[in-house]
């Protein structure tokens, strides 16, 4: 197997929360917990995950748009945490993200082309103003626009079209690897396929590599070549999209599939639904995170210790002591 | 491919809150009506020639005429030139003052607002240290150990202005720096300045082409006021008989002289009053129209 | 057939903006039987909250205006009602359940006293009588330890705890009709599950109709009987539930089905999902004729002359489509 374009080991990422400027007792909340996988170049790898999952902050961390607390991120052979501040400048070129909200993540003081062409002008990449908007101009086309958009300001765009300038932007500088945040969640449902249609073209055509973070399993499963599932900050179960959904081995992973709803009347069938709430990240049950909700723990074993993650069918991993 | 959908509407977000601000037609009006008065103040001069201080015993204390329509003082003096030249320091000094506290908050602010460990909480710190500290006497205190100095340095009409600038200004900085710091708070966990981070943009382009542009409405608004408020400081000071040198005729200055004249002369204090209210109004005025038409919850 | 327990007709509510008149809402028959679960699906802008929120009259009034229509709840319409007259009606016979249970609750006042609120006003309890009926409906809605958690501020429970809360407020007078407005949309997947249930299980206790108002079709599939699909302020298609996901008629409810993606075929059959091409219109200047034929793929001349109506093409399956009136003169 070729050498991975992204390999994260043992991410972690712990925020304080509370205490002043004086106090010393603030809480911890664990938001990424040795977290590790790779991404092979040109394939898309899902991070499916609910709220307080860790997914997004793990995508930022991969960026160092958050720095982590521990852990190491490899971008082709080369360890982000310990790049300088210059080299770390140019790795913006090789990695992008884009956002889950259309109407926050644009600066809507700034005209669409100066949003696109923004890297343009940080990174030197356009010789002549004339180069710049022909620059500009392309990316829109790229993404479904009209190059004479680039007069124009975010609020005169529909979500979905907010959404392809975010794509253009983060296209500008020739990523490698594209960290998308929940890209088509606050949109509509008819716009969400646009935008994933979209996003399958500019992958075909510019083999980019995607780290697809999403909270809707249906969407993840169909831009995914493999899908992570995060519970609390941690991977419960990593498999190709396909065998993720035909043997699900992880209980959480049994329960979101069951809950997810399907457009299907007649598949009205039983549900596992989790009883009790997500726990919250400051204290988090001991042992394996799900155990409080789990319909198949086994105590104490399951309270006590932290499963790994482990491999049981060909690429096909799980963390659970009873299904490894 | 897809059309926007308001493609009939191509304003800025400027052009934007222009069009929001003269919906406000008190604001307007005020706008109009401070700018006839800085228009007039600025250039009546060169129409009406008479001097502030020629004296003329002969016509004391006068009511209104065609030769001095805003009648005189007790020594004679024609009080609409007095009032024109005052008007132009109060506005000066108005402006000037406005210009320090801005400037002097927005840094402020803006550092405390970037800073993510010890520096953030120890401006702030300072800021509300500034905050407590009691405004006229120390007025007081810096006018006694400086006047003299900066009279030195600038000559007497220079150096009080700066001195009653950087005073009044100097004491108006602090809720410009807590509003700038909260606007930063805000912005700086937006999106779209994550987004620039992930770009490659430095600290100082994520503040100057992301964070201030988008910053800078309530600081407008709170501007207009402090230029209020400074006019009001000086005239004050100027009534206390603590501002300018007496032969320097502000607004406050003439009201001061003309107190002990009311029942006499009562147009004497009546001019200046009204110019100060009448600035100081439409100013008001003028940022509450400000604040509607920045509103950053419609920008945003 | 029974009279049906809500009966919208010809509903127009609008709004004037700086802008001009958004009609948000322009001319929908929509009728729920009693004990029945009313699906309205549509996408953002096209109506369902606001034909919602002008059931109980809960639109400010200034900006928004309801123009034209009828709203017969058991046969009265409550279109012209006062203030005072709805105030009786709103919680006692029809209740609703928001989106964001964060905001729907006041945070200065613990959600015991947000329901026996309801309950005093509405039914005339005592305090004493109203706290016991609220921690029975907590515990309805199974809200673990409800005589201490009666108690509790809003900030204090999670977003599917609070939805819960909301709901137990919603029926603690016992409505006929509970209009749900996205109210699981704000949740994660897994909650979701629990208060679709939940509602499921309060319908069948206390028998009541539900008008499931959201964007999810997956939703609408698995809790509605039947279905009503809104586009652009008017509705387009009606249909049972089955009907409507087996034979979709309308071309954009076609689109629409086609355009999610199914997590039970998505990892095996990696089909391109299809797209409906296009934006909604705008609702200040609404194209004269069908409101979809610009994104339609099968739209003819003749779909720009005039709205066509919404007819019936057997089974209680109704379009609003000129490719099923084939009478209509060109």
């Amino acid at each position: 197997m070729s050498e991975p374009l992204l390999r994260v080991k043992d991410l972690t990422k712990n925020f304080k929360v509370g205490g002043g400027f004086l106090s010393r007792n603030a809480a911890l909340v664990h938001a990424v917990d040795n977290v590790s996988f790779d991404i092979q170049p040109g394939e898309t790898l899902g991070l499916v995950g609910e709220s307080g999952s860790g997914k997004s902050t793990t995508g930022r961390c991969i960026l160092r748009l958050i720095e982590p607390t521990g852990g190491e991120v490899w971008f082709e052979g080369r360890n982000v945490a310990e790049l300088s501040a210059a080299a770390f400048r140019s790795l913006s070129r090789d990695m992008q993200i884009i956002f889950q909200d259309p109407f926050a993540s644009l600066n809507p003081r700034m005209t669409v082309g100066a949003i696109i062409g923004e890297a343009l002008t940080i990174h030197g990449l356009a010789s002549s103003k004339q180069a710049y908007a022909d620059r500009v101009a392309q990316l829109l086309e790229t993404v479904g626009l009209q190059p004479d958009h680039m007069r124009r300001y975010p609020h005169e765009f529909s979500g979905g079209q907010r959404q392809r300038i975010g794509i253009a932007r983060a296209l500008a500088v020739e990523p490698k690897l594209i960290v998308c945040d929940e890209p088509v969640s606050a949109l509509d449902v008819s716009i969400q396929a646009q935008v994933i249609n979209l996003l399958e073209d500019l992958q075909a055509k510019f083999g980019l590599t995607y780290l697809f973070i999403a909270h809707d399993l249906s969407v993840v499963e169909h831009i995914s070549r493999r899908v992570a599932v995060m519970y609390l900050g941690r991977i419960v179960e990593i498999a190709s999209a396909h065998d993720l959904y035909a043997r699900p081995l992880h209980p959480y992973t049994e329960a979101l599939l069951s809950a997810v709803p399907v457009t299907d009347p007649k598949a009205r069938r039983k549900r596992i639904v989790l009883q009790g709430e997500v726990p919250s990240p400051i204290n988090p049950p001991s042992g394996c995170h799900f155990h409080t909700r789990c319909p198949i723990r086994k105590l104490p074993l399951c309270s006590t210790e932290v499963p790994r993650l482990k491999e049981t069918a060909s690429g096909h991993y799980v963390a659970c002591h009873l299904r490894s | 491919m897809v059309e926007p959908q308001r493609a009939a509407r191509q304003f800025s977000p400027w052009l934007d809150a222009w069009r929001r601000f003269r919906r406000h037609r008190l604001a307007v009006a005020s706008a109009v009506i401070l700018v006839a008065m800085i228009l007039s103040i600025l250039f009546a001069p060169l129409l009406w020639k008479v001097a502030i201080n020629d004296i003329d015993f002969t016509a004391r204390m006068q009511t209104p005429s065609w030769q001095h329509p805003f009648g005189t003082d007790d020594l004679g003096q024609d009080l609409l030139a007095r009032m024109l030249y005052g008007g132009r320091i109060s506005l000066a000094v108005g402006l000037s003052a406005m210009v320090v506290a801005l400037t002097v908050g927005t840094i402020i602010g803006a550092v405390a607002g970037m800073s993510r460990r010890w520096v953030g909480p120890a401006l702030m710190w300072l800021t509300d240290l500034f905050l407590s500290l009691p405004a006229l006497p120390l007025l007081l205190l810096v006018i006694y150990l400086f006047r003299d100095a900066l009279k030195a340095a600038f000559g007497p009409e220079g150096g009080v202005f700066v001195m009653i600038v950087v005073v009044i200004g100097g004491l108006r900085w602090m809720p410009v720096a807590r509003l700038v710091r909260a606007q930063f708070l805000s912005l700086r966990e937006k999106e779209f300045v994550e987004a620039a981070r992930a770009l490659g943009a430095s600290k100082v382009r994520q503040v100057v082409r992301h964070i201030l542009p988008n910053a800078l409405g309530p600081v407008i608004v709170a501007a207009t006021i402090d230029v209020a408020a400074a006019i009001i400081a000086e005239s004050t000071l100027s009534f206390l008989g603590l501002g300018f040198p007496p032969d320097i005729p502000t607004w406050g200055r003439i009201l001061y002289d003309a107190k002990d004249y009311l029942d006499i002369a009562p147009h004497w204090a009546l001019f200046p009053g009204a110019a100060i209210f009448l600035t100081v109004l439409s100013i008001n005025f003028i940022g509450d129209g400000l604040r509607d038409a920045l509103d950053p919850r419609r920008v945003m | 057939m029974a009279e049906p327990l809500l009966e919208i007709r010809g509903l127009k509510t609008h709004f004037a903006t700086e802008d001009g008149i958004v009609q948000a809402v322009d001319g929908v028959d929509i009728s729920i039987a009693r004990g029945e679960t009313l699906g309205v699906v549509g996408e953002s802008g096209c109506g369902k909250t606001v034909t919602a929120l002008s059931v109980l009259k809960l639109i400010a009034m200034p900006p928004g205006r309801i123009v034209a229509g009828q709203i017969l709840y058991q046969g009265r319409d409550l279109a012209p009602l006062s203030t005072a007259e709805m105030d009786r009606i709103r919680a006692k016979d029809i209740a609703m359940v928001f989106q964001e249970p964060m905001t729907s609750l006041n945070p200065v006042y613990t959600i015991g006293e947000q329901i026996a609120e309801v309950l005093r006003r509405h039914e005339g309890l005592s305090r004493k009588a109203a706290l016991e009926r609220t921690i029975e409906m907590l515990r309805l809605v199974q809200i673990p330890n409800p005589d201490k958690r009666v108690h509790d501020y809003p900030h204090q429970f999670s977003g599917g705890m609070r939805q819960r809360v909301m709901i137990a407020m919603a029926l603690s007078c016992s409505p006929k009709l509970l209009i749900a407005d996205e109210p699981t949309t704000a949740l994660d997947v897994t909650i979701q599950a629990q208060i679709l249930e939940l509602l499921q299980e309060m319908k069948s206790r206390f028998g009541m109709a539900i008008m499931l108002i959201t964007h999810a079709m997956g939703v609408v599939a698995e809790t509605a009987q039947r279905v009503v699909v809104m586009y652009a302020g008017k509705v387009i298609e009606e249909a049972p539930v089955e009907a409507l996901f087996a034979d979709p008629k309308h071309p954009y409810t076609q689109g629409l089905i086609r355009s999610i993606p199914r997590i039970d075929t998505a990892a095996t059959r990696k089909a391109r999902l299809e797209a409906i091409p296009g934006v909604v219109p705008s609702l200040l200047k609404p194209p004269p004729g069908c409101r979809f034929a610009a994104r339609c793929k099968h739209a003819m001349p003749r779909c720009r002359d005039a709205v066509p109506p919404l007819l019936e093409v057997g089974g209680g399956h109704k379009v609003a489509c000129v490719l099923y009136q084939p009478e209509m003169a060109a």
